[in-house]
């Protein structure tokens, strides 16, 4: 196992290396430069020498593949560049934003554990009853609602109808973190709602229920202690795929509610153009996903015992 | 063995039903010019005005008829929603035919690939290629159908695979069939059910994300009307002027419950067993027990 985890990190140097000179190498492709989008920014009209000038002062006129290893170099160092509108370095910049999308991904997450694991088993043991179309129902509505749109909704009602939240507020606190929190809870629980039922239905279906049932087991003793048991371990991988698209993926949902995280100033840097800053995310993305994807084989050969990873013999 | 429903069952019954609702949608959005009471992009009228009998919708802050410009939009949504899906199954069909069908290195390679971009979030994928092209209709479409291909070539060629042993298949090939031959007469026609549905509820989740994209300003472009562009315009209003906003969403929702329904209904019919069980437990169950 420990040789296992040992390969797999090492063969994450050449992916994260592909993804720094794919990242490098699309972003200086893209056309507009730095020096030119600093200019429309600000409205002025220069002479060619000076935009020569700040190209040489940004390294911008050496050749690609300098300005490559160059770059590398920094960043091996902690160095990713300084952002191109406010002038500040990158990654503290990036990793001071990185604690209010932590604290949203971890109370989203608990939030949705919280509301489809119960749900979805409840809708299991009443399958095809009043409760179990019930839960579906909600389900599918959730399913159907798009994110922003559900942030909206949510704004409007408690924000403003109820007035319970501040419509928008900068600070990263608990009350704050409720409404976007509670978006993401609601498209996540929609979509493991349905899994958790689909997989406590299947495992329902086993001939032990039966021969439980049979031998005066109760059912609730069956359902807690056999089925959920034996279901959870999908359950929780489900989640923690999950984590992975939280953690990047909730640029929309932070740009509504003004959550200063790692996704709207994602978004931000997309609109202005701050390549630095777009790199770093592009970084943060890269390195999430391989991660992710690393913990769930390791759980998959944790959890399931049929799986021989990597030609390992036991 | 997939058993299809009896055609006069409560399925097919819904099946048409679901049918009926999103051919309805479908001729709304195509002649969503003729449908719209006013000219969508004429700024004539009073701004900001609420619901009322001349504009069901209200009119936006540029004094624009609301209803006409949420015809539009829903059209702009749908379509380009369909021509991406359209282009993802057909383009990850044929390449999980062709894989099962050959299999060997390119085999190997496509389904490597295949999982990166299955792994990936295809939202994040999407705002980088927007941070990198630009934003745009075309660019957020082009993202969404680069990292959306893999699911259906995953699908086709499991299909494949299952079918690849099956005695019509080596009956075809003693009869001398070519393997275009097979592809397209026997292979194609028995794998198409799933394909199909798995397409039909992705449109749901695609129009969300194209409509998300375009939310952040990196899809359609003013002036052309598109749903989550016009929400995201209305946004400021929505302690003033809510319906400004909301009337846009409500439009994305049942155009998007439509489809889902249909696809729902359609994955009911083909595979009555399926659904008397539920969902299909997801990646991470196959994932495990497909390994011996």
């Amino acid at each position: 196992m420990k040789r296992y985890i040992a390969k797999r990190l090492l063969q994450l140097i050449p992916i994260l290396l592909a993804i720094t000179f794919l990242s490098f190498a699309m972003m200086r492709l893209a056309g507009s430069d730095a020096v030119l989008q600093k200019m429309e920014n600000t409205g002025m009209v220069l002479s060619q020498d000076v935009i020569d000038a700040a190209r040489a002062e940004l390294g911008l006129d050496k050749p690609f593949l300098t300005q490559y290893f160059v770059w590398l170099g920094n960043l091996l160092q902690g160095d990713m560049g300084v952002s191109y509108i406010s002038g500040r370095a990158v990654l503290p910049t990036f990793l001071s934003k990185l604690p209010a999308t932590l604290l949203l991904t971890a109370v989203s997450l608990a939030m949705t554990v919280a509301v489809s694991i119960p749900l979805g088993v409840l809708a299991a043991v009443r399958q095809n009853r009043l409760t179990d179309a019930l839960i579906r129902a909600a389900s599918f509505v959730g399913n159907s609602l798009p994110n922003f749109f559900v942030a909206l909704l949510l704004m409007y009602v408690f924000a403003i109808r109820l007035g319970w939240l501040p419509v928008i507020s900068r600070e990263v606190t608990l009350p704050n973190v409720l409404l976007p929190a509670l978006t993401l809870a609601i498209a996540m629980s929609a979509k493991y709602l349905r899994q958790v039922r689909a997989a406590v239905l299947d495992e329902l279906s086993r001939d032990y229920v039966m021969g439980a049932r049979a031998r005066g087991v109760p059912f609730r003793v069956t359902l807690t202690k056999s089925v959920l048991r034996a279901c959870m371990t999908t359950i929780l991988t489900l989640l923690a795929l999950s984590i992975g698209s939280l953690l990047g993926g909730t640029a929309i949902v932070e740009s509504i509610f003004m959550w200063d995280g790692v996704g709207k100033l994602a978004v931000d840097a997309i609109n202005m153009r701050d390549y630095p800053m777009i790199q770093a995310y592009v970084m943060w993305m890269a390195i999430i996903y391989v991660f992710v994807n690393l913990a769930a084989d390791l759980s998959y050969r944790a959890l399931d015992p049929r799986i021989r990873l990597g030609g390992e013999r036991p | 063995m997939r058993m299809r429903a009896p055609l006069c069952s409560r399925r097919a019954g819904r099946l048409v039903f679901f049918l009926a609702l999103a051919v309805l949608l479908l001729l709304t959005v195509l002649f969503a010019r003729q449908l719209c009471p006013y000219d969508p992009n004429a700024q004539v009228f009073e701004t900001l005005l609420p619901p009322s009998a001349e504009h069901l919708a209200g009119t936006d802050r540029l004094g624009r008829d609301l209803l006409s410009r949420i015809l539009m939009g829903l059209r702009t949504s749908v379509l380009a929603t369909l021509f991406l899906v359209a282009a993802v199954t057909a383009a990850g069909t044929a390449v999980g035919v062709l894989c099962g069908v050959l299999g060997g290195a390119a085999d190997g390679l496509l389904m490597r690939v295949s999982d990166v971009c299955l792994a990936f979030p295809s939202l994040v994928f999407a705002l980088g290629v927007a941070a990198l092209l630009g934003g745009g209709l075309h660019n957020a479409v082009l993202a969404l159908a680069v990292i959306g291909w893999p699911k259906y070539a995953r699908i086709a060629r499991s299909q494949v695979l299952a079918l690849e042993n099956a005695d019509f298949i080596a009956a075809a090939r003693l009869a001398g069939d070519t393997n275009g031959q097979i592809i397209l007469r026997h292979l194609l026609p028995n794998i198409l059910g799933p394909i199909l549905v798995t397409a039909v509820l992705d449109i749901g989740t695609m129009m969300m994300e194209l409509a998300g994209l375009s939310f952040l300003g990196l899809g359609a472009m003013p002036p052309t009307a598109e749903l989550g562009s016009m929400m995201s315009d209305g946004r400021s209003m929505l302690q003033t002027y809510p319906w400004v906003v909301l009337a846009p969403g409500v439009a994305i929702f049942v155009a998007v419950a439509v489809f889902n329904l249909l696809g729902d209904a359609l994955r009911d019919w083909l595979d009555p067993k399926n659904s008397a069980r539920g969902e299909s437990p997801g990646r991470t169950n196959e994932t495990a027990r497909e390994t011996p």
